[in-house]
């Protein structure tokens, strides 16, 4: 049984992003969830599977507010930024053991009121090694922690702040685009070169959004996706990796690996295509340099050549592989990925409207959290 | 907590690490060695991944390594960190072939490579806690 014929994403929902939504967390999540069960042409009592973000919001939560009769399968899949994609490859157990049908993923956070994100890692457990031993030092922010991996790719390879620029740039040009964007004013490289360093060689344009705002997916069951109300998205290969040493990149072998790196190549053998055979791809973008490394690590060029291929616009829109085209975490809203799977689901249906990559029939979109953890889905519209 | 003006964040040693913490008091960078195999290893934790033995002897560092990689930070994450910006935070190679990451202080940061051979000091942060930073050798 090939993997196609296990489960699809059946519906995507979300709410708008912004700076201050002045709503909780729970009421963010459960707008995203019922836009994503109706546009699956679900009724939240038909969700007899949650796999919440591990956080502030349980699963209880959602059976509360829906009312939901019987709910048969609840799980979390804390990986940080690889949740939500390792939350798909959990979904899909669930439904492959026969346990349930309708499976809910949501997220939300209030990033902007609710309390920055790069403070609250001191209290997250698996920040626990760092928490102990490199926080004290100074080293508090996942921007200070990341930044000596791109610092020793930049070394070893010659990558530059330049080529990370291109990242942010290409993909506020998609935010705008888009639409749903809390990033609305175009950027150059001149204003990425010029925006402050944060953690050298992170400057402030390199990194992510403090966000407000909710995402959610349903993932169904083959024999139940066919009938509803759009045309199923279908899972056709999923990975997660955990890279050597994860709760400590200081100690890691090579610090210019991450988990995807063992993730990849396991999602594209399940799904029988190629790296080349990929149409559009939504990549993980809490930092400029995150992206780079994980076009490296699925495949879409050798390790060290990251620079070079965005710059030479390969992944801007109309190129060889458009990425982040809903403006990614860097400029759409951070909400920890999910909306890295909504784009994605939209693309393959062909709903992207002006971000609408043509002919895109083959995408890919991946998750990265904590010090490394990586998740990869393969998908195909169906 | 004290009641004391110290706003960095605080180690809390566990029964693992408590050795190493206590090692820096006496301006000594102590590891675990495994008993039963004999690797060493770094941050402390209970367990040997190679023979899964919890017991360890504790070795003094040589106190020397080479510079893997770093960064220059900025941005004060915590008020604490404010006076000392900006700083450089380096991932060092040491002889023990372990890492360990510590600010290096005194360091023209045009000189920085990977390679560029420090040496571990020792600083005071407060009362019952000292901190290991680098110093470029030579
Ligand atoms: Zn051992």
């Amino acid at each position: 049984m090939s993997l196609r014929e296990v489960g699809a994403v059946t519906g995507v929902g979300e709410t708008a992003y912004s700076r201050d939504s002045g709503r909780s967390v729970l009421a963010l999540q459960l707008e995203a969830s019922l836009n994503a069960i109706r546009d699956a042409g679900l009724d939240p009592k038909d969700i007899d599977g949650i796999i919440p973000y591990a956080g502030a919001v349980v699963a209880e939560d959602f059976v509360t507010n829906f009312g939901i009769p019987d709910l048969r399968f609840s799980a979390t899949t804390p990986l940080g930024g690889a949740s939500c994609v390792a939350g798909i490859q959990a979904a899909l157990a669930a439904i492959k053991a026969g346990i349930c049908r309708h499976v809910l993923l949501p997220i939300g956070r209030n990033g902007s009121s609710g309390g920055r994100i790069g403070m609250r890692v001191q209290q997250m457990p698996q920040f626990r090694v760092v928490g102990e031993f490199e926080m004290p030092l100074g080293a508090i922010a996942p921007a200070q922690l990341y930044a000596p991996m791109a610092r020793r790719h930049m070394e070893l390879y010659g990558t530059t702040s330049r080529q990370l620029g291109e990242i942010a740039v290409s993909t506020r040009g998609n935010a705008i685009l888009h639409g749903n964007a809390m990033m609305t004013r175009p950027m150059t490289i001149d204003d990425h070169q010029a925006s402050r360093m944060i953690s050298d060689p992170l400057r402030l344009l390199d990194c992510s959004l403090e966000s407000d705002g909710g995402a959610a997916i349903v993932v169904s069951g083959a024999e139940y996706a066919r009938d509803l109300r759009k045309r199923p998205v279908y899972v056709t290969g999923i990975a997660e990796g955990h890279p050597d040493s994860p709760s400590a990149i200081t100690q890691r072998p090579d610090m210019t690996r991450l988990g995807l790196a063992k993730a990849a190549p396991k999602a594209f053998a399940m799904a029988g295509v190629t790296p080349a055979d990929i149409d559009v791809a939504e990549i993980y973008d809490c930092f400029t340099y995150i992206v780079l490394c994980q076009l490296e690590d699925i495949g879409f060029c050798k390790k060290g050549e990251g620079g070079p291929f965005v710059e030479s616009g390969a992944i801007r829109l109309g190129g060889k592989l458009p990425i982040n085209t809903h403006g990614g975490l860097l400029s759409q809203a951070h909400v920890v990925g999910m909306n890295h799977v909504v784009e994605l689901v939209r693309q393959l249906r062909g709903e992207a409207g002006p971000v609408q990559v043509t002919d895109a029939e083959i995408g890919l979109v991946t998750g990265y959290g904590d010090m490394g953890d990586g998740s990869v889905a393969i998908m195909r519209g169906g | 907590m004290t009641n004391d003006s110290y706003d960095k964040p605080m180690p809390e040693p566990t029964p693992d690490s408590a050795p190493y913490w206590a090692g820096l008091q006496q301006h000594k960078l102590l590891l675990q060695k495994c008993a039963g195999c004999g690797r060493i290893r770094h941050y402390p934790r209970p367990m040997c991944d190679a023979c899964y033995s919890t017991d360890v002897t504790w070795v003094e560092a040589a106190g020397r390594g080479k510079v893997h990689s770093w960064t220059i930070t900025h941005h004060a994450f915590v008020p604490g960190f404010r006076d000392e910006l900006p700083y450089v935070l380096a991932t060092v190679d040491l002889e023990e072939g372990v890492r360990m990451n510590a600010q290096l202080r005194g360091a023209d940061p045009v000189s920085l490579r990977i390679g560029l051979p420090v040496r571990v000091d020792y600083e005071r942060a407060r009362e019952g806690l000292t901190l290991p930073i680098l110093r470029a050798e030579g």
